[in-house]
């Protein structure tokens, strides 16, 4: 017995999709998968219309969508996170009703409640085996943890695995288990590992970021967190990253062993895993090729699903035991309110992903960000849209000051002391103005495009169409 | 204090725009190099308004002037003296007669500007091998002149020397600078570390800069700025020597002993101005106690 069919269009065809239905992706492929083309084009020209979308995220390479949603074949998005060309065509009203943003930990707990009903997930898969046991470390395309396929591969009424790369059953360590799987496609290929992952994540070398980076791991330092035991999570960009290179040797210093570092994996917090500075590392998704030879082969560097990671539904989860987050901002507001779902005017560019999730769930989240970015300032009256709420952000630093959020008067107290160049956001902001000048506020067109919900399960902010 | 001098380009505002933040003691904001010739003038008129309008900390503000032979010399010493940074940066300097020439100049500026004469200070650039030769009249022609500054890319095109990171073909030029400078009172400042990569090798350049009696060092890289703080910085335990040497010369004249040992070796002179310097130097950075 099997669960290999010949192609695409056959699976679609055995899975009963129907007009009206909900269809899943994950995002692992990132802007280098072509399993969401591939499917759409085959939905398409079996003519079924009416469809929503439930992808962890979605990148450039899926414009293909703007189609789709023209002809009628898409009719509504709920993501985490969307960027390039599908994203600006959402800004500019594409869609008769709002897109859906949830966070890394609020996708899965939809899933799982019920809230959103998958009919059909179709889930790339780096490796599989004949009867769906699949997993992201092995074969060409492989990009490490599937930690966001999971949840849709539990729930989903139907799931297909889309792979490149059949192994001999049984397949393991299986990410995605049989038990799960109805059908298997194999395709001759998932992705351009070019877009997949990068070759190797590097840390800036932009000195102001770096200024930025190194006060923010002096913070962590005389936060009181930094002790046998610490966690950890940081982004892979700009100044969020570079924070791990300041910290290791705060660490070594002291003589801290941490106990884990979370999230999106890198190379950097592969090595801090190799020299020692962290027990394991809790992985749903890996950033680069470093991070997918460690998952593959080293036992302390663990793959876990969304649900694991940051959903608010599960009984514990990686985030409510993370220490430290570091997260970047597009705006950040006098009420430390963050935005990156859209820029400065109003575009969506991006994502919650887990930003939500681990802000509220660490002990202390650290927005890092230069004061502005060309002309435009990072600190506003009100951002234009609310993807983190301040209430659950602590510190923010940039490049010429550190904002402690008014509600941690005790890490304001302790750090006043520290040699930090501590102030109110409201000074930070007046300074950036000097060099920004205020911008014109925007006027977005009064229809909401995407509305952010929390991860439990309230809407928080409606992002308007722009011109 | 000139431990560190950064060199900001002076074409790009978004390095003028932060170059307060990067932690060097001093910022070259550079009209010269850093921009090509058919940028002369945006890159000029970028400076003036950054001048006026960001908080430069005007002490801390050098400017580097183009070449002296050159038209937009002038200019740009006409556009910059009226904003009153501290210092301006004459290069390819030779002879003292290139000093006399810009302070002249700089002097018609200030009377102009209604500033006041002599308070606009030079650090020229001696980067030829007549500068060289010529360095202790370059350094004693002018009050204005603050320091001198090595440039050894430049030397050593000039020298017809092999530039190279252990720096041996500099020697001459680093002993003569120093030696120059000090003779009159003015500060040395080293040539920066082109490598922007190899931290180590900064480092090392850096060590040998201040053991051979240089203030200072430029960077052309903000990742230098950090290492070249610390190697200029004195130790601790430097401090805690020079204030010992200090205090038992204040015990042997209350004694009235001749002469004064600390530690078995004979206190001299010299040792007491080199210990007065290195406390001088660590009370301007808070490292007093």
């Amino acid at each position: 017995m099997d669960k290999i069919l010949p192609n695409i269009r056959e699976s679609i065809l055995k899975s009963g999709l129907k007009d009206g239905m909900t269809i899943s992706f994950h995002h692992h492929l990132r802007n280098g998968d072509y399993v969401l083309n591939m499917v759409m084009r085959e939905i398409a020209a079996l003519k079924i219309k009416n469809l929503t979308i439930q992808a962890s995220a979605l990148f450039d390479c899926h414009y293909e969508l703007i189609e789709h949603i023209k002809s009628g074949v898409v009719s509504h998005i709920e993501t985490n996170y969307m960027s390039g060309r599908i994203a600006s065509a959402i800004s500019h009203g594409i869609l008769k009703n709002p897109v859906i943003f949830r966070s890394h930990g609020g996708r899965p707990a939809a899933i799982k409640s019920g809230r959103v009903h998958i009919d059909v997930a179709f889930l790339a898969a780096p490796a599989a085996d004949k009867m769906g046991n699949s997993n992201g470390s092995l074969g060409k395309s492989a990009c490490g943890s599937l930690g966001y396929a999971i949840p849709d591969s539990e729930c989903a009424e139907k799931v297909i695995i889309i792979t490149n790369t059949l192994l001999p059953y049984p397949l393991f360590p299986a990410s995605i288990k049989e038990s799960n799987v109805d059908y298997v496609v194999k395709v001759d290929a998932i992705g351009n590992p070019e877009g997949i992952v990068s070759g190797t994540t590097r840390i800036t070398r932009d000195p102001i970021a770096l200024k930025i980076a190194e006060y923010a791991a002096k913070l962590i330092k005389y936060s009181g967190l930094l002790k046998n035991g610490f966690s950890f999570q940081t982004g892979a960009g700009g100044a969020s990253l570079a924070v791990t290179r300041y910290l290791k040797p705060i660490m070594k210093e002291l003589e801290v062993k941490g106990s884990f570092g979370l999230g999106g994996i890198t190379k950097y917090l592969v090595d801090m895993l190799n020299e020692g500075y962290f027990e394991a590392l809790q992985d749903v998704q890996c950033f680069d090729l470093q991070a997918v030879s460690s998952i593959r082969d080293n036992p302390k560097h663990i793959e876990i699903s969304a649900t694991e990671y940051s959903s608010p539904l599960s009984k514990s989860r990686a985030t409510s035991s993370l220490d430290v987050v570091v997260l970047g901002a597009t705006q950040i507001d006098t009420d430390f309110n963050v935005n990156v779902h859209t820029d400065s005017f109003g575009i969506i560019t991006g994502g919650s992903g887990g930003h939500s999730d681990t802000a509220e769930d660490s002990k202390l989240s650290i927005i890092v960000a230069p004061l502005f970015r060309a002309r435009l300032p990072l600190i506003v009256d009100k951002v234009q849209c609310i993807s983190t709420l301040g209430a659950h952000i602590d510190a923010l630093v940039t490049q010429r000051g550190i904002a402690i959020n008014p509600k941690r008067q005790e890490l304001y107290e302790i750090l006043k002391d520290a040699a930090l160049p501590v102030m109110p956001i409201e000074e930070l902001k007046k300074i950036t103005e000097k060099y920004t000048g205020i911008p014109d506020k925007i006027s977005p067109i009064e229809k909401c495009v995407a509305e952010v919900e929390s991860r439990h399960g309230k809407i928080i902010d409606c992002i308007f169409a722009v011109e | 204090m000139l431990r560190s001098l950064l060199f900001i380009p002076g074409n790009s505002p978004s390095m003028l725009q932060n170059a307060d933040v990067l932690g060097a003691d001093a910022y070259i904001i550079d009209l010269e190099d850093a921009v090509s010739p058919k940028e002369k003038d945006a890159a000029r008129l970028l400076v003036i308004n950054a001048i006026k309008a960001l908080d430069f900390d005007k002490n801390k503000t050098i400017v580097r002037v183009n070449p002296l032979h050159t038209e937009d010399c002038t200019v740009d010493i006409q556009a910059i003296v009226p904003l009153a940074p501290a210092f301006i940066m004459p290069t390819k300097v030779s002879c003292a007669e290139d000093i006399i020439k810009i302070s002249e100049l700089i002097e018609l500026i200030e009377e102009k500007s209604k500033l006041e004469i002599g308070r606009t200070k030079l650090i020229p650039l001696i980067e030829t091998a007549e500068g060289i030769e010529n360095a202790y009249h370059i350094a004693n022609s002018s009050d204005r002149i603050a320091a001198l500054f090595l440039g050894a890319e430049d030397l050593t095109s000039d020298m017809q020397a092999i530039r190279t990171k252990q720096g041996n073909e500099i020697a001459y030029a680093r002993s003569r600078i120093v030696t120059a400078a000090r003779a009159c009172n003015i500060e040395a400042i080293d040539t920066p570390f082109t490598d922007a990569h190899d931290y180590e090798g900064l480092i090392e350049d850096a060590r040998i800069a201040r053991s051979l009696g240089f203030t200072g060092k430029a960077s052309i890289s903000p990742h230098h700025v950090e290492g070249i703080n610390k190697a200029f910085t004195p130790t601790y335990e430097e401090i805690n020597y020079a204030k010992n040497v200090i205090e038992a010369i204040e015990e042997g004249k209350r004694l009235g002993k001749g002469a004064v040992s600390l530690g078995g070796k004979m206190i001299d002179r010299p040792i007491v101005l080199r210990a007065q310097k290195l406390l001088n130097v660590a009370k301007q950075l808070g490292m007093e106690n």
